[in-house]
């Protein structure tokens, strides 16, 4: 639009500008002028999606200690940047009003739950755990074999556990303690 | 995905002596501050060839911009649950099933004769792949994610009466939330059905912004980046389009003799879109109108400023350009 | 097949559509017209269950037209193996092998399977695959009536689609191109699942697709580690990494010991055959879980460093047999599901659940949650309110069996826990690729990880047993337990979280007495015993000792944290053919398994285009593009001398490293519950019966008779004519534990559906949007008609089968709400690995909605 002009070049500038907003319209706002992305200045976590298997590479933007937005990883060789509807909420699946966040205990033959306090609960669970396999320990079977085992305290974990709570689970629960039926999602 | 960007941030040039004359324009135009310098033209190519039908971009969308989830509604359409593009719904992903009806059993594929007689004793042949199988089964599941065109002439914009949508520095039209009172003009200008004023939330009218926060720092939008398959791309349109296009006659060399370029060209709304398709069907099968009408007349004109203003920079082009 | 990959995982299917873009061919067998059958260059609908015949007929194509890639099924294969004239096959027996006791429904006998033994103790071979009891000799009868008719009887496939399916496959395969399987629980979810799968092999291996780049059988795992929770297992009947957690009662369980085989000596450590053996001690256990040939014969090394993790120093006394009578013994089947049943019958008291959700999420979920009623207590763990924490409740929504929360005993904890980003570990993927994740902020409130959780019982147990004199009670005082942070992670309110990286080093292993000294443990001049903090990391599993002198807690994991600030899970550098810099697969980083078969017998890339890893004659030593799964300076012409054992008692030509023989097999001579060959059985239910043999199921299959509430249809039930299976949608992850709670998400897939053809449709008078109800002998649910043509009605035998499809991710918690499909399946479990069929039983439908 300017080749036609021999008008000195600030001249020309603010007139091809002139047009430009005068051609198109564009009154733009402060707020439009200023927006800018809220990621930016934003502390970078690396995190793995707890979806499927398929181990998408999540950012995590964390500002004033709170999850700001999580998105694909494009450094990943995997998901380059990508991820599926699931992985793309996982921000919802953190940051979510419906999850409980203080112990819920609910006594023999009730009909409602009560809050209580995390220690309780943990010392309570602790003692259940004990007398359950106490109670149930077996030795040796009636011919003399060994066993040294607990068929009464069952365990089921879920695939979304890190390698490093299932090494634990397994160690206290069967090593330590001798509990069996330690089973895993993976069998489902 | 992104295609290669030339896009950069360029700075704003200042010539203190036309100071005057800048702020003659800005009165003329509104209270409003001037554009940013010009960038390339910035728009999506969705290429449904390539959809899974995932809706990982109406997700990404929703959590970029903090969007509402819609109430959740079985709809029994496939798997369509979204139903349309609306205030709070940037993205939509349709599903279209176009399976004929069963045979019990299914006419044998004229493709083949004996494996056996083509074989000899000894390696497995060293052939070229492509046995004839087709690119797409011949029963097709169509699915399209569905946005704001953003077209090159934009109905919506014409139509507002205050300025609230802008042409950003990227071309994209962008609606600015400070600015739009809810009247609604838009919303019926828009002849894809995207526009909606946020009756629940903000009583705007809102729709995809190309993630205009995102863009100017050139961070690619949220739904094209996550997509997994590339179905959706983001880049310069220029770019994007001749992508398009080679793209069409791949597929076309490869038999898909259906598919299509939607909005590529000036032919739509006088101008093309800055956001366009590549379609496996009529435009109709996906609920787009081959021809959208241009519904400036019959939207109310626009307000006394936008008039005005059109008016004065009619004289000042008279002016300087008067040989 | 057996996968809906586009829809369980999306950015994995990207890859498959890339590739298409590339020119490969998409070919999807699968009862359902899914999103993964829209993209596919074909999509041919079958009938759920009939996998076996499919490629059954394909096997027998390959082997009758010599379609099969000889050189490497020679060399790489047991093709050549003799196996021993005792042995029956189902051709024999009418659809069973030899060895079957019909009075426990098990093979007590599986050693009429194998090899013949050479003089060697290798098996004995026919190079030229003449004799009639050689591998191939036998699959070729064996597989003879899996013939294309066949495939047109039992899937209900015509027999040009199938072949499109053989020459898309014959073509692009061999020494220029390889093929790709991916399967996921379409297959595992089914009465003869591993034998599926090993259909699948050996049709891989016969077309020379294993070890080579684009080739192999993708296992398409369906949440983020649960590779990881294999193979650092919380499963009854595994130790890490693959080693067997010891038993009092070998298979066959109802055998006395002294009934049991014992002529087969072939390939064991002890020369003795598994079934024989007691594990009372660790000698024992390590004869009868070791090998005497190839890589296992290294069990020895990871037990003993294991129970040096676990129990250190206490682990030297008696050579760590002392400790490793402390270790649990199996005495039968105490999986997940077989457990359901004891909790059903009281046995169980007390449950922990740590992020699972059996009331909806397993089968036959009425009967879970029965079973949940008996229990005494209970833990949940979890972000949300499950189906499971809460099913004492009154459903809020209805369903047939209302519970009185007055009569239920259980006591129920629920623990709120932490999100992924909320803790830091690894998580493994589908490719066994470990990768570690950053903790972003600290769980909200009360919330903690499940590390944390673990940790702090662990803690609190042992102050409660700090004081006992019983000798059962000596395993957890001894166990090493001390995963504190030295100094409370910056930022987090939290001080008692603990180190997760500390745990990673002792999965890694470190090293008891640092390498380089002489004289074992209990030696005066060692520097040590070192505790897990201060010791020196153990480079790979390779440094792993016999003698106490390592400690590893998953030797396969060893290597991903080999020193002191580099945590290899967490590496992410991009870039590289392999991205060997990204994450850290085991073992040993590699990427692909068996990899020397990507080189032929002489150790030459077979084609250039395929070329991976191959043998530099000049550096005398394997490289590629990837880390060779061999022995790195072994040449491909060596062979073993007389007499050898371990790793060398293979040839330089022997791939399969973990097997005993180095060959991949097309026959499975032992390890097999239900038989060393793949054979079509019908589904526990199914409207027709076996055309191939009179036996109509699996019978080595656990079909849990008499027990109640499982009630199967009988075969051809007119009650119950309609096939069903059951699938994952994109929108939502397995019982929506993880995405119900979800507004974005429940949006895009609000209730439950069942997909049905319009000709059913018509046939029950049913309009799509139409409420259903689903009933299977266990009961019935509702769900709204989504009337498809993606579904399709199949001739099968004459007949015409109706198949219906449905999600499974609906429960009576969560902000959108639906019947819980898996109420429907039944508790038939696979003989091997316990696992119910979930993707092919019978139903009907009618219109209606349930209350």
């Amino acid at each position: 639009m300017q080749e036609r002009t021999s008008l000195p070049e600030p001249v020309q500038a603010v007139v091809s500008e002139a047009l430009e907003i005068g051609s198109q319209v564009q009154p733009f706002s402060v707020e439009s002028v200023e927006k800018a992305p809220r990621i930016r200045d934003a502390k970078l976590f690396h995190s793995v999606c707890p979806y499927c298997a398929v181990g998408c590479s999540l950012n995590v933007y964390v500002k004033d200690g709170k999850v700001i937005d999580i998105e694909g990883n494009p450094d990943s060789p995997i998901n380059r940047g990508t991820l599926c509807p699931k992985g793309a909420a996982t921000f919802q699946y953190a940051i979510n009003p419906s999850r409980v966040t203080q112990v819920l205990y609910r006594a023999p033959y009730s009909d409602h739950w009560e809050v209580k306090s995390l220690d309780w609960a943990m010392e309570r669970v602790a003692q259940r755990i004990k007398e359950t396999r106490d109670s149930s320990f077996v030795e040796r079977l009636p011919d003399g074999r060994e066993v040294n085992h607990s068929l009464a305290l069952a365990m089921l974990g879920g695939a979304t556990l890190d390698i490093e709570e299932n090494y634990l689970m397994k160690k206290l629960f069967n090593g330590g303690l001798g509990i069996v039926p330690i089973e895993n999602q993976a069998r489902i | 995905m992104a295609v290669e960007s030339s896009q950069q941030q360029t700075a704003i040039p200042h010539y203190p002596q036309w100071e005057p004359l800048r702020s003659v324009v800005s009165t003329f135009v509104g209270n409003k501050v001037a554009p940013l310098p010009e960038q390339p033209k910035m728009g999506f190519f969705t290429d449904t060839s390539l959809c899974i039908g995932c809706k990982a971009c109406e997700v990404a969308c929703k959590q970029w911009n903090q969007l509402q989830a819609k109430n959740p509604s079985w709809t029994g359409t496939s798997y369509d649950n979204t139903e349309s593009l609306g205030a709070i719904t940037w993205r939509h992903v349709q599903f279209i099933e176009d399976i004929g009806p069963a045979a019990m059993l299914p006419p044998p594929l004229p493709l083949f004769g004996k494996l056996a007689e083509a074989k000899s004793e000894g390696l497995i042949p060293e052939t070229p792949p492509g046995t004839a199988l087709p690119f797409f089964n011949t029963e097709r599941w169509l699915m399209r994610s569905d946005v704001c065109k953003h077209c090159a002439n934009a109905p919506c914009q014409e139509a507002c009466p205050t300025g609230a949508i802008i042409r950003t520095e990227f071309d994209t039209v962008y609606v600015q939330q400070d600015i739009c009172n809810g009247c609604g003009y838009c919303v019926v200008a828009c002849p894809f059905g995207v526009i909606a004023r946020d009756d629940d939330g903000t009583h705007t009218a809102r729709k995809c912004t190309l993630c205009y926060d995102r863009m100017k720092e050139g961070i690619e939008p949220a739904c094209s980046k996550t997509c997994p398959t590339d179905s959706i791309q983001y880049g310069e349109v220029d770019k994007l389009k001749a992508h398009a296009r080679e793209r069409l006659g791949f597929l076309q060399q490869q038999g898909v003799q259906e598919a299509r370029l939607y909005g590529v060209d000036d032919t739509i709304l006088e101008g093309g879109l800055n956001s366009f398709f590549l379609l496996l069907d009529e435009p109709e099968v996906y609920n787009l109108p081959a021809d959208p009408p241009r519904p400036s007349n019959h939207v109310a004109p626009a307000s006394f400023w936008a008039v005005l203003t059109a008016i004065v920079l009619g004289i000042f082009s008279i002016l300087f350009f008067k040989e | 097949m057996g996968s809906n990959m586009a829809e369980a995982h999306p950015v994995g299917f990207a890859n498959v559509v890339k590739a298409k873009e590339l020119g490969a061919k998409v070919i999807h067998v699968d009862p359902h017209y899914s999103r993964t059958s829209a993209l596919a260059n074909m999509y041919i609908p079958t009938r759920a269950g009939t996998d076996i015949v499919f490629m059954g007929a394909i096997i027998r194509y390959l082997l009758e037209n010599n379609l099969y890639f000889h050189e490497y099924v020679l060399h790489y294969t047991n093709a050549a193996s003799l196996v021993k004239e005792s042995f029956r096959d189902t051709e024999e027996l009418d659809g069973i092998f030899s060895g079957f006791d019909p009075e426990t429904g098990n093979y007590v006998d599986q050693g009429s399977w194998d090899y013949q033994p050479g003089d060697d103790g290798h098996p004995l071979t026919d190079p030229t695959l003449q004799n009639p009891q050689c591998v191939l000799q036998i699959m070729r009868r064996h597989f003879a009536r899996y013939t294309p008719e066949m495939v047109e009887q039992v899937c209900g496939v015509p027999r040009e689609q199938w072949e499109v399916v053989v020459r898309t496959l014959v073509e692009n395969s061999g020494r220029e191109r390889t093929s790709a399987l991916c399967y996921a629980v379409g297959w595992t979810q089914q009465s003869k699942g591993v034998q599926i799968i090993r259909t699948a092999a050996i049709m891989q291996l016969l077309l020379g697709n294993i070890g080579r780049p684009g080739g192999g059988i993708m296992a398409l795992r369906g949440h983020a580690s649960i590779q990881g929770s294999t193979d650092v297992p919380t499963l009854y009947d595994l130790l890490a990494g693959y080693m067997p957690q010891p038993a009092a009662m070998i298979e066959p369980q109802e055998q006395e010991a002294k009934d049991r085989p014992t002529d087969t000596t072939w390939g064991e450590a002890s020369g003795k055959h598994a079934s024989a053996l007691s594990q009372q001690t660790l000698e024992e256990y390590l004869s009868s879980s070791g090998q005497k040939f190839g890589w296992w014969s290294n069990i020895p090394a990871y037990m003993r460093s294991l129970l040096q993790a676990w129990y250190a120093e206490a682990a030297n006394e008696e050579d760590g047999n002392c400790v490793y009578r402390w270790i649990p013994k199996i005495t039968g089947d105490h999986s997940h599901l077989a457990t359901t049943y004891d909790m059903l019958d009281g046995k169980v008291k007390g449950y922990l659940l740590f992020g699972q959700n059996p009331a909806a999420g397993s089968t036959d979920s009425r009967l879970q949650r029965k079973a949940l009623q008996q229990l005494d207590w209970m833990a949940v763990f979890d972000l949300y309110e499950t189906e499971t924490a809460s099913f004492w409740q009154r459903g809020p929504v209805p369903h047939l069996d209302v519970v009185d929360p007055s009569q239920i005993k259980t006591e129920v904890f629920f623990l709120p826990a932490a999100g992924s980003t909320e803790k830091s570990g690894t998580f493994t993927n589908t490719g066994r690729l470990l990768q570690w994740h950053d903790k972003a902020i600290d769980p909200p409130g009360d919330a903690r990880s499940d590390l944390w959780y673990v940790y702090q019982f662990g803690k609190r147990l042992k102050q409660l047993y700090a004081g006992s004199q019983e000798a059962r009670d000596q395993a957890i005082q001894a166990l090493t337990w001390d995963y504190e942070r030295i100094e409370p992670e910056p930022g987090s309110r939290i001080l008692d979280d603990p180190d997760s990286e500390l745990v990673l080093k002792e999965i890694n292993g470190y090293y008891v007495y640092p390498p380089g000294q002489t004289g074992g443990p209990g030696s005066e001049s060692l520097q040590g015993p070192l505790g897990l903090r201060e010791a020196p990391h153990v480079p790979n599993f390779g440094a792993l000792k016999v003698d106490g002198s390592t400690a590893c807690g998953s030797w396969i994991y060893s290597g991903v944290y080999p020193e002191p600030g580099k945590n290899l899970a967490a590496s992410r550098t991009p870039g590289g053919h392999t991205f060997l810099q990204w994450g850290f697969s085991w073992p040993a980083n590699r990427r692909i398994l068996y990899n020397r078969a990507s080189a032929d017998p002489q150790g030459r890339p077979w084609s250039e285009r395929k070329k991976y890893i191959w043998w530099d004659e000049a550096a005398k030593k394997w490289t590629g593009d990837d880390v060779p799964d061999f022995p790195i300076n072994k040449p491909p012409d060596y062979t073993p001398p007389p007499g050898a054992t371990g790793i060398d008692a293979l040839s330089g030509s022997d791939p399969f490293i973990m097997k005993p023989d180095g060959k991949g097999w097309l026959y499975a001579p032992k390890g097999l519950r239900d038989g060393p060959l793949p054979t079509h059985y019908e589904p526990a239910e199914s409207p027709v019966h076996n055309a191939l043999y009179t036996q109509q199921s699996n019978p080595a299959a656990r079909y849990y008779k008499g027990k109640p509430f499982n009630k199967l249809a009988a075969v051809g039930d007119e009650n119950y004519p309609i096939v069903i299976t059951t699938y994952r949608l994109t929108e939502h992850h397995v019982s929506g534990q993880m995405t119900r709670w979800m507004p974005w998400l429940n949006a895009l897939q609000p209730a439950l559906f069942a997909e049905i053809s319009p000709e059913l449709a018509a046939e029950k008078k049913i309009k799509n949007g139409d409420w259903i109800i689903v009933s299977t002998p266990r009961g019935e649910i509702d769900a709204r008609a989504l009337v498809t043509r993606r579904m399709r009605p199949l001739r099968v035998q004459g007949r015409v089968v109706h198949q219906i499809g449905l999600p499974f991710h609906w429960g009576y918690k969560g902000r959108v709400k639906g019947s819980i499909t898996n109420d429907l399946a039944h508790m038939v479990l696979e003989p091997n690995v316990s696992i119910e069929e979930a993707k092919a039983f019978t139903c009907n439908i009618r219109p209606g909605k349930l209350l």
